[in-house]
């Protein structure tokens, strides 16, 4: 029959032009003119890849900014979320051991409200941003463990804040640059 | 609901609108064999692909063999997607050494692909080989969506024509929907979001030695090029498991707002193509506005339910209780409650935020969405053409008020066109209806959810909601990577793509046959207030009284218990 014909010939032909050869085209061109965003937007000190500047990384160290909880412990290679409902047990447990962790940790009054993006997991897994309010929840925090003055972190934070633009995106910074920079700033604890 | 976010919501629907004005008229004289700015171009590479299929251009089909080659074209599609996946350890782009896909997962994944749904059982990063991505799904992406704008056309072209036995050649329709349209705006598309940060490479993983010590492994690949035409298509397929959650699929707030007018503006374009194809443009624009109306308030009762924030969370210390989990902090909440109902408006299924973790109200929102049959603007083509059937519906119910034969556009509908309009309506909300039914009542149905109470419920409605009506957005706790549901799942998709296009490529062939009416001045008018009134009336009293029983169970209790405080 011809329409069968006509039908496997169809699929072969849209097969090579939109399965081989428009990939193809967009590879070659984004590798010759965008290569640092088609490969990643990849850091790299000294040679070596330390992450991507799109793709969180799990910072718990008290002397880092520390970024969202994720469900996928920032597995790279397999993205994710939690999925959990709005009247999950299982989600208000987690949820109340965070808050209890980051008011310890931050010697936050026992009534003070927590931002949400601190204690609630991303979509994908691998949330490269903090809002602003979190960042600056964890400067007292920071500044003492580093011994820097606060005034230098929130300039720190200041430098990297991207706003929100009408509701698209929220006033944000990026976990791992603002760690990139903290570590360049010279600590003065005197223990060393 | 703030001033700032309703205006930037406002900024994305007439960005929307004044860039799908122009493509709904272009796309008008791409079917109607006129002359446009790319035929220079793309006229030569046309005609050499019919050469080489052995196809006669001028040579148009009844409805069922347009019908046929569809199926067909289905079929040979599903086989080729099946055997791409199985045998994906053996060809070449494999840099991550997968091995071949399970058989009931490529059946379920070929099906969904083949009918424009894009439910994934799978991880994209951790499954697929970047040669089944591109040569296997990016293909399906294109073709798929080309299927439904094909045969939108060849449905409007029954309503043009006058005692005419064709309406159109498939192959044609399909070679210039994928040539004229979804291969230029992919390109374009695909660019910006490289130059954004989105991935397009054949490397290996990276591995990455973070500032804690640890080494992460970070997934790339093709992206780029396949997340272009999943928005463009209303696919909605992720190249990662998060889809537009993901950094590298979706990286700034620009790409959020350029991947959400790239999955709405052909939904959007055809209402005015219809229009500038019966050559009554404000048909079009009743369409427009009935569609518009409906979209609209979805997305501001989804909004105003999930900024009120979760009452548990607030309790707690979460401060103000925002719903942040399962959203990015660069997406922001407004774009993840708007992307969420344009998703399921259209049927791209795409997410930039996880479904199963907003607040009960915006998902029962999405549930309704879908669960009309993506009428509001909806998959490309086939959206309109659900649409189409509601008119045909209310002239019908019209008619019976006053006593009058209905019509529509002057033809005069019959018995036969309300039986097919009601097959296109009815069979989705069956198969929702009743596979669901059959899952919360077996073991394998129940073993495969993440939530407990009534939101275990709306995750099984909603799958199969998204799957009957081929939308393919999950709420994505349910684990249906298992033989029961990669089968159920599959039929449901099977059924609500064939059962919406197939009727309506038999009411075109009956209307093509038919003569013009002229109107008189009891004719009631599709472009008037009125008519967008009724219309909009029958949408929600067909969708309200099919599923008020389920979404009162699902969504509406859990917004109760929510607010008492009840956990599961």
């Amino acid at each position: 029959m011809k329409e069968i014909k006509q039908a496997l010939m169809v699929f072969i032909l849209m097969t090579i032009l939109t399965g081989f050869l428009y990939p193809m085209a967009v590879t070659g061109i984004a590798q010759e003119v965008f290569p640092y965003q088609a490969n990643g937007s990849l850091i790299k000190q000294k040679n070596k890849v330390v992450g991507s500047q799109l793709i969180g990384q799990s910072f718990t160290s008290p002397k880092y900014f520390n970024s969202r909880p994720s469900s996928i412990s920032y597995n790279a290679a397999s993205s994710g979320a939690s999925n959990l409902g709005p009247t999950s047990k299982q989600l208000m447990e987690e949820v109340k051991k965070r808050i209890q962790k980051i008011r310890a940790a931050n010697g936050l009054s026992p009534n003070q409200p927590v931002p949400a993006d601190l204690v609630l997991g991303s979509a994908s897994g691998l949330d490269p941003d903090i809002t602003v309010q979190s960042a600056l929840l964890q400067v007292p925090r920071i500044a003492k463990i580093n011994c820097i003055s606060p005034a230098t972190l929130k300039a720190l934070i200041q430098k990297n804040t991207i706003h929100s633009f009408l509701g698209w995106g929220m006033t944000r910074v990026n976990v791992l640059k603002l760690n990139l920079e903290l570590n360049k700033v010279q600590s003065h604890c005197s223990h060393g | 609901m703030t001033p700032t976010n309703l205006a930037g919501i406002f900024l994305f629907l007439i960005v929307t609108t004044l860039l799908a004005y122009p493509l709904g008229e272009y796309m008008a004289l791409v079917f109607t064999d006129q002359k446009t700015f790319l035929t220079p171009v793309l006229s030569p590479i046309e005609k050499l692909f019919y050469k080489i299929c052995g196809i006669d251009e001028k040579k148009e089909m009844s409805w069922k063999t347009y019908a046929l080659c569809l199926l067909l074209f289905s079929l040979v599609g599903i086989i080729g997607l099946f055997l791409i996946q199985i045998l994906q350890g053996h060809l070449p782009f494999n840099p991550e050494k997968f091995k071949g896909v399970k058989w009931d997962l490529s059946f379920n994944t070929a099906v969904s692909f083949v009918t424009n749904t894009n439910w994934q059982n799978y991880a994209g990063e951790t499954t697929m080989s970047y040669l089944t991505q591109m040569l296997g799904l990016t293909v399906q992406n294109f073709v798929s969506a080309a299927a439904g704008i094909a045969v939108l056309i060849a449905m409007i072209r029954g309503f043009i024509r006058k005692t005419s036995e064709t309406i159109g050649n498939f192959w044609v329709d399909l070679t210039r929907s994928v040539l004229y349209i979804l291969l230029p705006l992919s390109l374009i598309l695909a660019f910006i979001l490289a130059s954004q940060g989105v991935v397009q490479t054949l490397a290996p993983y990276v591995k990455a030695h973070t500032l804690q010590g640890k080494t992460q492994t970070i997934a790339v690949g093709p992206a780029a090029s396949q997340i272009a035409i999943k928005q463009l298509g209303t696919n909605g397929g992720g190249f990662f498991n998060a889809n537009s959650a993901h950094p590298f699929e979706n990286p700034t707030p620009f790409t959020t707002f350029l991947e959400l007018l790239a999955e709405f503006i052909i939904p959007v374009a055809l209402v005015f193509t219809y229009g500038a194809m019966v050559k009554e443009r404000k048909q079009g624009w009743a369409m427009y506005w009935a569609m518009m109306v409906l979209c609209a308030a979805g997305i501001l009762t989804a909004l105003y339910f999930e900024t009120q924030g979760n009452p548990i969370l607030k309790k707690m210390g979460v401060a103000h209780g925002t719903n942040l989990e399962g959203k990015e902090v660069r997406i922001g909440v407004m774009p993840s409650v708007l992307w969420s109902v344009i998703t399921t408006d259209t049927s791209t299924g795409a997410v930039d935020s996880m479904h199963d973790s907003m607040t009960p109200i915006p998902g029962l929102i999405q549930i309704f969405n879908m669960a009309i049959g993506e009428a509001i603007f909806g998959g490309v083509g086939s959206g309109l053409m659900m649409m189409i059937f509601y008119a045909l519906i209310t002239m019908f119910i019209a008619g019976l008020m006053i006593g009058r034969t209905p019509e529509f556009l002057g033809k005069k509908l019959g018995p036969y066109e309300m039986v097919m309009a009601s097959i296109g309506l009815l069979s989705s909300p069956i198969t929702l209806l009743i596979f669901s039914a059959i899952a919360i009542s077996l073991p394998a149905g129940l073993s495969a959810l993440t939530n407990h109470g009534t939101h275990g419920l709306s995750e099984i409605l909603y799958a199969y909601a998204s799957t009957a009506n081929n939308n393919g957005s999950a709420f994505a706790g349910l684990n249906s990577n298992t033989l029961f549901y990669n089968l159920t799942l599959g039929f449901a998709m099977l059924l609500g793509r064939f059962t919406t296009l197939i009727p309506g490529l038999a009411v075109a062939g009956s209307l093509a046959k038919k003569r013009l009416t002229p109107g008189t001045a009891a004719t009631l008018r599709s472009d008037t207030l009125l008519f967008v009134v009724m219309l909009i009336g029958v949408v929600i009293v067909v969708g309200a009284l099919t599923f008020l029983p389920p979404l009162t169970l699902g969504p509406f209790l859990e917004q109760l218990m929510m607010h008492a405080g009840r956990t599961f």
